[in-house]
C-alpha cells in the first residue's frame, strides 16, 4: 500500500487542521466560557474527520458521537445553568496549583514530544489498509483488539466511569424523609389551603377601560385590591374609581332590588 | 476502505457526485413543503377542519408561498443575542439536517448517463453511525440557539431538548445494536441487502418499537416536543428567531423528520425493498421503482407522526425523562442481551430454533420464580418496616435522647419542655416539611 499521502487527503489534513488548531487557541484565548467550549468542540469534530481521513472511521464517528455529542454538551449544559463568566479570579484557591499546572503541563508536552518524535524518526510508517485488513474491517479490527489484547484496561476504564457515575449520583442523592407528594396530593393541598387556588379576578371594567391599573369591582360596587398588580399598587399608580360609576352601580343595585 | 462491499461507493465522477447532491439537496427541500402540507391537511382532517386548500391544487402551495413569506419578513434580533452565536446556531441546525442524508440509501444500483451507480451518495463501515454523530451536532444548533438568545424561555427550551436528545439518543443507539448484530455490518446499504429474506422490523420488533419512540423524542415531536411546548415556554429555543432564521429551524425540524424516518426504513422496512404483495413482480427490486417504494416507507412514518400529534396529548417533563432512562434504557439493553445470547447460542454452539425457544421459555419461569420470591421477600420487609413506623410514631419523641439534641423528624412531635414550668409545654407539629416539599413541587415541576 502506498505510503505517501495523496493530494485529497493532504487537502482534508491542511483544512481540519487549520480548524483544529484554531479551535485550541479559540478554547484558550475566549473570554467566555461558552465560546470556549464550542471552540473545543470545533477541534473535536476536526479530530474526527482527520481519523476518517486516516481510515478509522470508527474511531472518527465515536469521538463525534461520545466527546462532541455527550460529554462536550454535558460541559455546555453546566456553563449554560450555572452561567459561568469571564469575572476569573487570580486568587489560587487550591495552594501549589499554578506551580504543579505548570510542571504537569512541562511533563504532558515532554512526553508528546518525545512520544510523537521518536515515532517519527525510529519507526517507519506502516500500512493502513494492512492493519485494517487483518480482522476484515475496521470496525472488527478495533472489537478485536478490545475484546482480547486490551480488555482488561477497557474493562478497568468501565469500572472507572462506573465509579464515577456512581459518586455523582450519591453526591446529588436526597433522602426523603416522605414519599414524594404526588400531582394528586399537590392539587388536593392547593386547594385545602386559606389561599384563593383559581386565577385572580382581572383589573378593569372591560367596558369602559382595559388597563391593568383600574382595579375590578366586586358586586357590592367596592373595590377589589388583588386585581390590581402589587407593583403598580406600590407605585400609587392605581386609578381611582368615578364615583358616578359607583353611584350607577348603586343605582342599578337597588333598581333591581325594588 | 478497500472492502469489497464498499467497492461501488466513492468510484463515482465528480458531475455525478454533484448531481446526487443537488438531488438530495431537492428531495428533501421538496419532501419539507409537501410534509408540512402534508401534516396541515391530516391534522386538519382529524379535527374536523379542512385546512389549507387555497394555493395550487388542493393547498399543495401553501407551504411554497409560507416560506416565501416567512423569508420575506422582519428580522427582529433581541438586544440581549450574543450575536456570533446567535447567527450560527440556525445555520448548524439546517446545515447538520441535511448531512445526515448523504448515507440514506434510496434505491439499488442504477444507470444515470451511462454510469452505473448506487442510488445513494456514499456508503462507509459506520454510516448509521454517522447518522447519530451527525444528529448529535445538530443538537448543538438547538442548544446554542437557546443560549443565544439571551432570554429565559429560550434557554430553559434549549435544555430541555439538550437534555431530551441526549436521553432519546441513548435509546436510539440502542435499538441499532440488535439490528447490527443480525445485519453483522453498520453500513446502511448492507443492512438493506442483509433484509432480503425477511424485515428487521418483524423479527427485531421490540427494537423497532424503542426505535420508533426514540424518534419521536429525538425530533421533539408530539407528544414529546417539550422544548417548544407552547403553553409553558411560548416557543421554546427558537422564541426570539424570525424571519429566516426561524425558517431555517423549521426547514431543519422537517428534515430530521424525513431523515429518522428514512433511517427507520433503512434499519427495520427493508429500505428501497419492495413490500410483500410488490416484491412478487420480478422487475420490482431494480431500476428506479425501489425510490418510489422508499418514498412510500418513509411518508408512512411521517404518517404515523402527524397521527401521534394529532391524539396524544403532551408528556410531563419529569415523566417523559422516567420514561426514557427508566423505561426504554433498560428495555433495550434487556433485549439486546437477549439478542446476543441467542444469537451466540445459535452460531457457536449450533442450538436449533426449537431447542432456543425451551431455552427461552425455560430462563423466562426462572426469572418468574426469582422475581416471585424477591416480591414475597420485599413485602415481608415493607411489613416489618410498617410496624417499626407505627411503633415509632407510637412513642414519644425526645430530643436528648442520644445525648445529644437532635430536631424532630417529620410526623414526630416535639414536646418544649421549658425551665419554668415543666407542666406547661407547647406542642409543635412538625409539618413544615410536608408543606416545603409540596411548594417546592409546585414552584419546580421540572424536578
Amino acid at each position: 500500500m502506498n505510503t505517501a499521502v495523496n493530494q485529497g487527503e493532504t487537502i482534508v489534513f491542511w483544512i481540519c487542521g487549520f480548524f483544529a488548531v484554531l479551535g485550541a487557541l479559540g478554547l484558550i484565548f475566549s473570554k467566555k466560557a461558552v465560546h470556549s467550549a464550542l471552540w473545543m468542540a470545533l477541534t473535536m469534530i476536526s479530530l474526527a474527520v482527520l481519523y476518517v481521513a486516516n481510515q478509522a472511521p470508527f474511531l472518527g464517528m465515536v469521538q463525534i458521537v461520545v466527546y462532541t455529542g455527550a460529554v462536550m454538551m454535558l460541559f455546555l449544559f453546566v456553563l449554560m445553568v450555572v452561567g459561568v463568566d469571564s469575572s476569573d479570579s487570580l486568587i489560587e484557591t487550591v495552594k501549589g496549583q499554578r506551580i504543579a499546572a505548570i510542571l504537569l503541563g512541562l511533563g504532558l508536552a515532554i512526553l508528546l514530544i518525545w512520544g510523537i518524535g521518536s515515532s517519527m524518526t525510529n519507526v517507519g510508517p506502516g500500512s493502513l489498509d494492512d492493519a485494517n485488513s487483518v480482522d476484515g474491517g475496521n470496525v472488527q479490527g478495533i472489537a478485536h483488539l478490545i475484546f482480547t489484547t486490551y480488555l482488561v484496561p477497557f474493562e478497568v476504564t468501565s469500572a472507572l466511569l462506573i465509579t464515577a457515575a456512581l459518586g455523582a449520583m450519591v453526591l446529588a442523592h436526597r433522602e426523603r424523609w416522605l414519599p414524594k407528594p404526588t400531582q394528586s396530593e399537590m392539587s388536593k393541598a392547593r386547594f385545602a389551603g386559606a389561599v384563593h387556588p383559581g386565577n385572580l379576578p382581572a383589573p378593569g371594567v372591560y367596558a369602559r377601560h382595559n388597563a391593568v391599573d383600574t382595579p375590578a369591582l366586586l358586586p357590592d360596587g367596592s373595590v377589589s385590591d388583588i386585581s390590581i398588580p402589587g407593583p403598580l399598587k406600590a407605585r400609587g399608580d392605581v386609578r381611582p374609581v368615578d364615583h358616578m360609576e359607583m353611584d350607577e352601580i348603586t343605582s342599578i343595585d337597588e333598581g333591581s332590588q325594588s | 476502505m478497500t472492502n469489497s462491499q464498499f467497492g461501488v461507493f466513492g468510484v463515482d465522477p465528480w458531475w455525478l457526485v454533484i448531481l446526487k447532491v443537488v438531488a438530495i439537496f431537492v428531495i428533501l427541500v421538496l419532501l419539507t413543503l409537501f410534509t408540512i402540507w402534508w401534516e396541515r391537511r391530516v391534522v386538519s382532517r382529524m379535527q374536523n377542519r379542512i385546512g389549507p386548500n387555497r394555493v395550487g391544487p388542493q393547498g399543495l402551495l401553501q407551504s411554497l408561498m409560507d416560506g416565501i413569506k416567512l423569508a420575506l419578513k422582519e428580522e427582529i434580533i433581541p438586544k440581549t443575542a450574543h450575536l456570533a452565536v446567535y447567527w450560527i446556531a440556525p445555520v448548524i441546525s439546517a446545515t447538520m439536517a441535511f448531512l445526515a442524508f448523504a448515507v440514506i440509501p434510496f434505491g439499488p444500483t442504477v444507470s444515470i448517463f451511462g454510469v452505473e451507480t448506487p442510488l445513494q451518495l456514499t456508503d462507509f463501515p459506520v454510516s448509521v453511525l454517522y447518522v447519530l454523530a451527525i444528529a448529535s451536532i445538530g443538537i448543538y444548533g438547538i442548544v446554542l440557539a437557546g443560549w443565544s438568545s439571551g432570554s429565559t424561555y429560550p434557554l430553559l427550551g434549549g435544555l430541555r431538548s439538550s437534555a431530551q436528545m441526549i436521553s432519546y439518543e441513548i435509546a436510539m443507539g440502542l435499538s441499532f445494536v440488535a439490528v447490527f448484530l443480525y445485519a453483522g455490518s453498520m453500513s446502511t446499504s448492507e443492512i438493506v441487502s442483509a433484509q432480503q429474506s425477511v424485515w428487521f422490523g418483524v423479527i427485531l420488533l421490540p427494537s423497532f418499537l424503542i426505535y420508533i419512540t426514540a424518534m419521536t423524542g429525538e425530533t421533539n415531536r408530539a407528544p414529546f416536543d417539550l422544548p417548544e411546548a407552547e403553553g409553558e415556554l411560548v416557543g421554546g429555543f427558537h422564541t426570539e428567531y424570525s424571519s429566516l432564521k426561524f425558517a431555517l429551524f423549521f426547514l431543519a425540524e422537517y428534515i430530521n423528520m424525513v431523515t429518522v424516518s428514512a433511517l427507520a426504513t433503512t434499519l427495520f422496512l427493508g429500505g428501497w425493498m419492495a413490500p410483500w404483495p410488490l416484491s412478487l413482480w420480478d422487475g420490482a427490486n431494480s431500476g428506479w421503482w425501489p425510490m418510489l417504494w422508499w418514498l412510500l416507507k418513509v411518508q408512512i412514518f411521517i404518517f404515523v407522526f402527524i397521527w401521534l400529534r394529532g391524539t396524544l396529548p403532551r408528556l410531563r417533563y419529569d415523566q417523559f425523562m422516567k420514561f426514557g432512562w427508566k423505561l426504554l434504557i433498560p428495555v433495550s439493553i434487556v433485549w439486546i442481551i437477549i439478542v446476543a445470547v441467542a444469537r451466540a447460542l445459535r452460531n457457536d454452539v449450533n442450538f436449533s430454533n426449537q431447542s432456543l425457544l425451551l431455552v427461552g421459555a425455560a430462563v423466562i419461569i426462572l426469572l418468574l420464580l426469582v422475581s416471585w420470591a424477591f416480591q414475597v421477600r420485599a413485602d415481608r420487609k415493607q411489613a416489618a418496616l410498617d410496624e417499626a413506623a407505627a411503633a415509632e410514631a407510637e412513642s414519644v419523641f425526645e430530643a436528648a435522647a442520644g445525648g445529644f439534641p437532635v430536631p424532630p423528624m417529620p410526623g414526630q412531635e416535639f414536646t418544649i419542655t421549658t425551665r419554668r414550668s415543666m407542666a406547661a409545654s407547647t406542642t409543635i407539629v412538625a409539618d413544615r416539611a410536608v408543606t416545603e416539599a409540596v411548594t417546592s413541587e409546585q414552584e419546580n415541576p421540572d424536578g
